[in-house]
């Protein structure tokens, strides 16, 4: 993308606009035209969570004239923790309609659309067509290849940013002849070495400083002003409280942005990124809440094992259910009779899936995953107990 | 030669929370040999059953890829400093992307 739209016309700036905005103005790197351009920009916004709330409310408060954002999930109580977009009375409320709702109150005068829907391979070339650049606030790998393909194939600079735990990176992806996701990491991990729920979490400022920093770059991109981090990752740990970066370079042979690309239209992602899908039979029984409530209660209760980690346990737990959380179960089979039927439950069923999986691998006859996990068995059995 | 490697805190939990490791070797392969064996756990993440390096892994010598010298052949230097640098996503885990990815 150009940045120097001096030729084009700018829209003008009303006197009240003038006003809100004098303190850009007044800077000499942007100026009068800066606060034009950002008027006449065009972003979309992938993820209204943890990255996406600073994103969204700097980019309204700065005057990006154009916003679109996107996300399909609802608010949940355990989002306030990072997600400074929302409150109480939203939890329950569509994210990209209630940080729209909150943008307009920040700033009327801006077009903001929200997209109640997942980026998807169907939708994402659609989509994106109608902006300038993106900004990859997403939390999973297949939106993120998803995102870079996208946006090379469209030819639109992606602003990335991704956080884990304490540890942040950004960087400027497809601009002026620029390195792609894929350049630096040709593949995603294998969902078997992607930390599970009780390895991931994030501090819940990390996202505020990465988040700027994305929101800073868009900034630049669009105004053309300094230098962006095109061509350099940074990298921010907070427990050290370390900034460094190091050099990432375009690569010829990237099967997508580089001289003879191999892939020139949008994949399936979750299969490229080894996560199967989810109409593939299960090799193990499911078992629905109420069913599991109606078992326990009866004559040959099922041993019910919960593989989640102490914490959650603390939050809410099923009665009669033996702890233990996923990493140890291995260690404990023999303990166990491989004849009686076993139900595995975590918080919403993935983990437990794979303890199924084990269970039958090693001559388990009857393991059951608890479908929806606790989570399920509080909506449809228990509501006294607390979610999260 | 002497060589610094900085771990980054998503590998943390493999190297007994310690930030960084100094080592003695002559090449970037030696030096994450090294490391794998102190640190035996970090190895999965690191290499494959061939021992090569994984995709979603970098190396860093001196803040340039390993990939554009030779690799784990590129030879170290009095003054070396290593950086791994792991693909990450976000912090919510597995169970987020199964249930949400497109």
């Amino acid at each position: 993308m150009k940045t120097n739209v001096g030729q084009i016309e700018l829209p003008p700036l009303s006197a009240e606009e003038m006003g809100r905005y004098s303190r850009h103005i007044m800077l000499p790197e942007l100026g009068k035209s800066g606060q034009q351009k950002l008027k006449q920009a065009r972003m979309l916004l992938v993820g209204a969570g943890g990255l996406g709330s600073p994103l969204c409310l700097y980019l309204a408060a700065a005057g990006v004239g154009t916003l679109g954002v996107i996300d399909p999930d609802t608010v949940e109580d355990s989002n306030l923790q990072r997600q400074i977009l929302f409150g109480i009375s939203d939890i329950g409320a569509s994210k990209s309609e209630r940080a729209v709702l909150r943008m307009r109150d920040l700033n009327p005068h801006l077009d903001i659309t929200p997209y109640r829907e997942t980026l998807s391979a169907e939708n994402a070339l659609s989509i994106i067509r109608d902006y300038d650049l993106v900004i990859d606030g997403t939390d999973n790998f297949p939106t993120r290849y998803l995102v870079n393909d996208a946006c090379v194939m469209l030819g639109k600079p992606n602003i990335y940013g991704s956080i884990f735990r304490f540890e942040g990176q950004a960087t400027l992806f497809n601009y002026e002849d620029g390195p792609c996701y894929r350049c630096l990491y040709p593949q995603p991990p294998p969902p078997g070495l992607v930390p599970s729920c009780a390895e991931g979490g994030v501090l819940g400022v990390l996202p505020a400083l990465i988040g700027s920093i994305q929101a800073t770059e868009a900034i630049k991109v669009v105004t053309g002003i300094g230098s962006t981090l095109k061509g350099r990752l940074l990298l921010y740990d907070a427990l050290q409280m370390q900034f460094d970066e190091v050099s990432i370079r375009r690569d010829s042979h990237c099967c997508v942005c580089g001289d003879h690309p191999t892939q020139t239209q949008l994949v399936n992602y979750q299969q490229f990124c080894g996560i199967p899908a989810s109409m593939e039979p299960l090799p193990f029984g499911e078992i629905t809440p109420q069913e599991l409530q109606q078992r326990m209660e009866g004559d040959k209760p099922p041993l019910l094992l919960d593989v989640r980690e102490p914490f959650e346990v603390e939050i809410c737990r099923i009665p009669g259910a033996l702890h233990l959380p996923m990493q140890q179960v291995s260690a404990h089979l023999e303990e166990w009779d491989r004849k009686q039927e076993v139900v595995v439950h975590c918080k919403s069923g993935a983990r437990s899936a794979k303890v199924c999986a084990l269970l039958l691998e090693q001559g388990f006859h009857r393991p059951l995953n608890l479908k929806g996990g606790i989570l399920a068995w509080i909506d449809s059995v228990d509501p006294s107990l607390h979610r999260y | 030669m002497q060589a610094t490697i900085k771990i980054p805190s998503p590998l943390r939990r493999f190297s007994d929370n310690q930030p960084q490791l100094s080592v003695q070797a002559t090449t970037v392969g030696e030096a994450l040999e090294q490391l794998c064996n102190h640190y035996p756990e970090l190895r999965l993440q690191l290499l494959d059953e061939k021992g090569e390096m994984r995709n979603f892994v970098n190396i860093y010598l001196n803040r340039e890829d390993i990939r554009s010298h030779q690799g784990l052949a590129t030879s170290l230097s009095e003054t070396s400093e290593l950086r791994i640098v792991p693909a990450i996503a976000g912090g919510s885990g597995i169970e987020l992307c199964l249930k949400r990815s497109p």
